[in-house]
């Protein structure tokens, strides 16, 4: 592999944590927040720049959700695909650009955001505002992750003309379904912000229509979800078995449940509308049908992961029903951090099958409920397996060793009790009808009841920021570390049990899966979008786009 | 393609679950009447003194049957209070005058989001007499957290309990 790429992927890594760092430094005032203490005016005095929790939650957001797991996606995967094709980029220029878009639209998207123009929140509904640079600033972010999808598609060309006839290697495979879907799925928030918000934001239209803006956001803002977890997926099903002496149970299913996620990741998107008032029940029951389908390729990976971590088990040593758990290798923060990412993951798919959940769905929308759900998913199924993955990749790309790795252990453990712990405070207060997105200690709604989930809400949010301290900690003395030899077995990706020849030859056959997913989206948003576009306006959009 | 005997039945029972748990919300929905809202109309944000939101407020249409009109503005709701008998049923009508805010009745399931250019609607009735909070739940600028609202029923008065059989 060239040293080219290695310093791409490490920069890449670099970028992701410098953005979770800052991101996680409003994690605690949100948490403290729930439980009515305002540590605010106290961060004004050492971070000046802070005008609000508002500021704060914007800042969290963006650079959490969007600018962590998307560098971070970038670099693991442009990696993970040259490693398992065994060859180079033929324009390493490419992964470069990427590189250099994603530093760009961070920083011009950071300058409104710090200094509070862009207050808008990572969902940045309209008719809320922010300056023309703010939305720039997401093009460009977005660009990037594109031009990651085409180098690999690049580099899988290249692979193929060598290889004609054999099966793509599953990581490979994987990183292909991920950001292909990604294309399709990016495609809405593109037409969102390039039409609707930034000609507006610049004063060259004057209107804009919100409920449209929430269903192109939603369109892509549900995919979103996947574009972050198909990445720890290919973790767990490629580096996890290896990692603990066991091997994929399934290589063919794998795939199967990478491309049904590639057909149905899109055409979900309605199940975040559910109360929205311009949104017909039968296309949101339709999208709830499909959000439910989606449901079992994740229900297909629980099953071959934990059969190929059980074989691992097994292998060292483990009997009976459980033993072999005990067996695992916990002592290696690669191991640790993916499997409790695992665990603290099923409780919020569990959670998540209950906010697809149509007309139950009105108990939970917008209150806390939401993001206790997808803290469990995103902020640890994601964050902690690619933390364990930093653990993977350091090593390989600097040739040193982690340092300390008992304490990135005890750091994995840390972010795993703190984030169940909030989960539940978030949870059960959402139940007793907290509204998310508020500061609670300013709020003049407050109840009794509400006291005991949040103080465990602060109490777990604190215990994961001190996980995610010794995260940062470990990340850049792992840096400066000792220099090894890295030992490319253990590096190695995991053999599968039931080999990649066993799957059937259409499944390499792009054009049938990518038709199959265009054919949904068009099915699921064709007819109303042309319907709301063209019949069923808001007056002021009618002004906007001439009919 | 081979697929191992327990991932194939892993994979049934997995359909199985989501299917008999669709089955169940679609009876909740439409036999069970606990539906989600739908398009109700569209409104114009900047002239809402042309629609029927001009005068928001409470109506009685017939005994126990109540229509309310509200437009969330920055930061609170028009009429800010409404007061119902024990009882009432109400038909809401929501829009918004600004930017985007939630409709959250606290202790009940009424929850949905009010967008500028559509009118949400849906009807409850409230059976307990109360205090039930209004809370938006959506973020709509600086002072979102203060715009709350309250929903009073009233239990009947003691000399008509008497008289109701």
């Amino acid at each position: 592999m060239s040293t080219g790429l290695k310093r791409i992927t490490l920069l890449y890594l670099i970028v992701a944590t410098l953005a979770l760092f800052i991101g996680t430094l409003f994690g605690p005032l949100q948490a403290f927040d729930q439980a009515r203490v305002d540590l605010y005016p106290l961060v004004q005095r050492l971070l000046p720049f802070v005008r609000s929790y508002y500021h704060g939650l914007s800042l969290h957001g963006v650079l959490n959700a969007l600018i962590w797991t998307f560098a971070f996606t970038a670099g693991f995967l442009l990696f993970a695909t040259a490693k398992a094709l065994g060859r180079d980029y033929p324009r390493l220029w490419m992964p470069w650009l990427s590189l250099v878009l994603m530093v760009v639209g961070l920083v011009v998207t950071a300058i409104p955001m710090l200094r509070n123009q862009a207050t808008v929140l990572y969902t940045f509904y309209p008719p809320l505002q922010a300056p023309p640079m703010f939305y720039f600033g997401l093009v460009l972010v977005v660009v990037s992750t594109w031009v990651v999808g085409l180098a690999l598609w690049q580099i899988y060309g290249a692979w193929r003309r060598e290889h004609p006839g054999e099966r793509t290697p599953l990581p490979a495979f994987m990183s292909l379904v991920t950001y292909t879907m990604w294309f399709l799925a990016s495609l809405g928030v593109a037409v969102e912000v390039l039409v609707l918000l930034l000609p507006w934001s610049l004063g060259w239209t004057q209107y804009t229509d919100p409920q449209l803006a929430r269903t192109l956001f939603w369109y892509t803002g549900h995919p979103l979800v996947y574009f972050w977890l198909l990445p720890a997926y290919i973790a767990w099903y490629t580096v996890l078995p290896q990692r603990v002496g066991g091997k994929l149970f399934s290589d063919p299913l794998a795939r199967l449940a990478f491309l049904i996620f590639l057909i149905l990741s899109t055409p979900v998107g309605f199940h975040h509308q559910y109360v929205d008032p311009g949104v017909p029940v039968g296309w949101k029951l339709l999208h709830a049908l499909l959000t439910f389908l989606l449901f079992i390729p994740s229900m297909l990976t629980a099953f071959t992961v934990i059969a190929s971590i059980e074989y691992g088990g097994r292998r060292r040593g483990g009997r009976g029903n459980f033993g072999w758990l005990w067996k695992l290798p916990w002592g290696d923060p690669v191991v640790s951090a993916q499997l409790l990412a695992g665990i603290s993951f099923m409780f919020g798919g569990i959670g998540g099958l209950i906010n697809a959940s149509y007309n139950i769905n009105m108990v939970v929308h917008n209150t806390v409920f939401i993001p206790g759900h997808f803290h469990l998913t995103v902020g640890s199924g994601v964050t902690l397996t690619f933390m364990g993955i930093a653990y993977w990749l350091l090593p390989q790309l600097t040739g040193r060793k982690v340092w300390a790795p008992k304490l990135a252990v005890v750091q994995s453990w840390l972010w795993f009790i703190g984030v169940m712990v909030f989960a539940r405070g978030m949870h059960w207060a959402g139940l007793l009808g907290v509204p998310r997105r508020v500061p609670i200690s300013l709020a003049n709604y407050w109840q009794p009841e509400w006291q005991l989930p949040s103080l465990l809400t602060a109490a777990g949010g604190t215990i994961m920021y001190l996980g995610g301290l010794l995260f940062f900690l470990v990340f850049v003395l792992s840096l400066f570390g000792k220099r090894v030899t890295v030992d490319e077995a253990e590096y190695a990706f995991a053999e599968a049990l039931s080999p990649s020849e066993r799957a059937p030859r259409l499944f390499e056959r792009w054009g049938v899966w990518i038709g199959a997913a265009i054919v949904l989206i068009v099915i699921a948003y064709g007819p109303f979008l042309t319907n709301y576009t063209y019949n069923f306006v808001a007056p002021g959009f009618a002004n906007y786009w001439p009919r | 393609m081979h697929i191992h005997r327990y991932e194939k039945a892993w994979a049934y029972f997995s359909l199985g679950l989501v299917l008999v748990f669709f089955l169940a919300l679609i009876t909740a929905a439409f036999a069970g009447g606990v539906q989600v809202p739908g398009p109700t109309g569209i409104v114009d944000p900047a002239r809402l003194a042309a629609t029927d939101f001009a005068q928001p407020g409470l109506r009685q249409l017939a005994p126990g049957e109540y229509e309310v009109y509200m437009v969330g503005q920055f930061w609170q709701w028009t009429p800010n209070e409404i007061r119902v008998p024990q009882g009432a049923r109400v038909k809401f009508y929501l829009t918004s005058g600004d930017v985007q805010h939630g409709f959250k009745v606290q202790g009940t399931i009424l929850n949905a989001m009010v967008v500028p250019g559509q009118v949400t609607s849906f009807s409850y009735r409230f059976k307990t007499p109360g205090e039930y909070r209004i809370v938006c739940h959506e973020y709509c600028g600086s002072n979102h957290h203060l715009m709350s609202g309250k929903i009073i029923v009233e239990a009947p008065a003691a000399a008509t309990t008497a008289a109701t059989p």
